[in-house]
């Protein structure tokens, strides 16, 4: 590869980068405005809660189940060569409700419902229906962007909760099984360990991250071009860069959590 | 066609990268009249149409609305503009996800105070004009292209709009449907409709403008009427009325 052509490799990439941040943040301060212009889209904002949430339900029910009971496996095999089988359950409590559970519940959304809402999307804006939008005296950031935003940031934090909790129960169930850990110790530790702050922490990244889902997702869609590979393109992309985003941003809210919430640590 | 102007587009143009579409647009649309817009393919006809409705900026020039030069307004403001003006797309552009009396209720949802039962009685009117009665329930992938243009006709003008833009209603289709979408425009047009008429089908445009414009190179080469048209000598009109302009 000539220096050029690397060169100029870097250079699209950067420009591609800043046209998303500009965009993203355009679009992120209009869907604000919008928020505050009657009509309040009630009834959209239901029907897109229903499709994020309660059509992911069992998807995260059964991920949440598999994680906790992974991680219940992992820690007490690990921790069992050092004789520290019975923190299990403060472990395996505190990284579901810090970590695992809302990053996990967040990639799957990302997956699932941000490939979704970009792709319908895109397949509104390539067959002129954003245009109709618009053409019929409405605001596609009312009726598109706002709903979805509204309903992933409402969504994704219960269904976080609902993963931590089964999760939780897996962790139970195999520590039982396979570590001889009784129901109640593990439930007295775990109640021993966790604090409210440990929950809600876990639930405001989610809120983080359901807007970074919600508004990449609407932003590309509503920009994508190209017909149907274009619409393609844009799937692929939204849940490529909202994974990345997850995995950056957790890392640096659990900083920002860690010295604000938890300063003992 | 009372000879009062209902809009009036001057001197617009309107580039796309280094492409000039318009160089200078200038025309005027009458009351109760139906302007055919001819054009070779790319030549920006359609671009005029998503102007007038501010689906487009133009670089330059003005677009007269009562009064108001709406190449000036915000998006905001132009939703006003667009219950007045609206725009029929070229494959209806139908919402997919809603059901066809959902689809022609939205106009009247977003913009009126009408209620529900008032609404359904609009749209099972509107559904009679078209030929379409009985298909509420349909979803825009149960009908037909025909049957979609004309539902994209029929939302349209649910709001009753002074004027109606036509972007292509006759492409694709075979003359059965052509000639229905036909008759459902001409039925709205001798009650006084005013619209714009993009299109390549010189006989629909025949049967349904009283003028015809032809944009060539970024401009509006002539005007005339439609009766001055067919019997016109000019080299480019006979270009277009023989279809000699479709390369």
């Amino acid at each position: 590869m000539s220096e050029s052509t690397f060169s100029n490799r870097i250079g699209i990439k950067l420009l591609s980068a800043t046209r998303f941040a500009g965009g993203f943040g355009h679009l992120a301060g209009k869907t604000v405005r919008e928020l505050f212009i009657p009509p309040f889209p009630f009834k959209l904002i239901l029907d897109q809660v229903h499709a994020i949430g309660v059509e992911s339900f069992i998807l995260v029910l059964i991920t949440g189940v598999a994680t906790g009971s992974v991680m219940a496996l992992q820690f007490g095999y690990g921790l069992a060569r050092f004789g520290g089988t019975l923190y299990v359950p403060k472990l395996t409590s505190l990284s579901i409700l810090r970590e695992m559970g809302p990053v996990f519940t967040s990639l799957l959304v990302a997956g699932r419902i941000g490939s979704g809402m970009a792709s319908e999307i895109a397949s509104m804006k390539v067959t002129q229906q954003i245009d109709a939008i618009r053409a019929l005296g409405t605001s596609p950031i009312q009726r598109i962007v706002i709903p979805r935003l509204i309903a992933c940031m409402v969504a994704l934090p219960v269904l976080t909760l609902m993963a931590d909790y089964v999760a939780i129960i897996g962790a139970m169930l195999v520590s039982k099984v396979e570590l001889n850990i009784s129901f109640s110790f593990f439930i007295a530790k775990t109640k021993e360990t966790l604090t409210i702050a440990d929950l809600f922490t876990g639930m405001a990244k989610t809120v983080v991250f359901a807007i970074f889902i919600a508004i990449t997702a609407c932003w590309k869609g509503l920009n994508t071009e190209g017909g149907t590979l274009g619409v393609g393109k844009t799937t692929t992309w939204v849940v490529v860069t909202s994974s990345i985003f997850i995995m950056l941003a957790d890392f640096f809210l659990t900083k920002f959590f860690i010295i604000t919430v938890f300063p003992k640590f | 066609m009372n000879g009062k102007i209902a809009l009036s587009l001057k001197n617009i143009h309107k580039s796309f990268g280094d492409k000039k579409v318009h160089q200078g647009v200038s025309f005027d649309l009458y009351e109760g009249e139906i302007l055919g817009l001819f054009g070779g393919s790319g030549t920006g006809k359609s671009v005029i149409l998503r102007s007038i409705i501010g689906l487009e900026t133009p670089d330059l020039g003005e677009i007269i609305f009562e009064d108001q030069n709406l190449v000036n307004l915000t998006e905001r403001q132009l939703f006003k503009v667009r219950t007045q003006i609206s725009y029929v797309f070229q494959n209806g552009a139908l919402f997919d996800s809603l059901t066809l009396e959902e689809n022609l209720a939205y106009p009247l949802r977003a913009h009126t105070q009408l209620n529900e039962v008032q609404i359904h009685s609009k749209v099972n009117e509107m559904l009679e004009l078209i030929d379409m009665k009985g298909s509420n329930e349909l979803l825009p992938s149960e009908l037909s292209g025909g049957m979609q243009k004309r539902a994209g006709f029929a939302r349209a003008i649910m709001l009753q709009p002074q004027i109606i833009l036509f972007d292509e209603p006759t492409a694709g289709l075979d003359p059965v449907n052509t000639a229905r979408l036909l008759n459902n425009i001409l039925a709205f047009k001798k009650r006084g409709m005013t619209g714009i008429f993009v299109t390549h089908d010189i006989p629909a445009a025949f049967e349904i403008c009283d003028r015809i414009a032809i944009l060539d190179q970024g401009k509006i080469s002539l005007v005339m009427s439609t009766d001055e048209m067919k019997k016109s000598n000019d080299p480019l009109v006979k270009s277009f009325t023989t279809g000699a302009h479709i390369q």
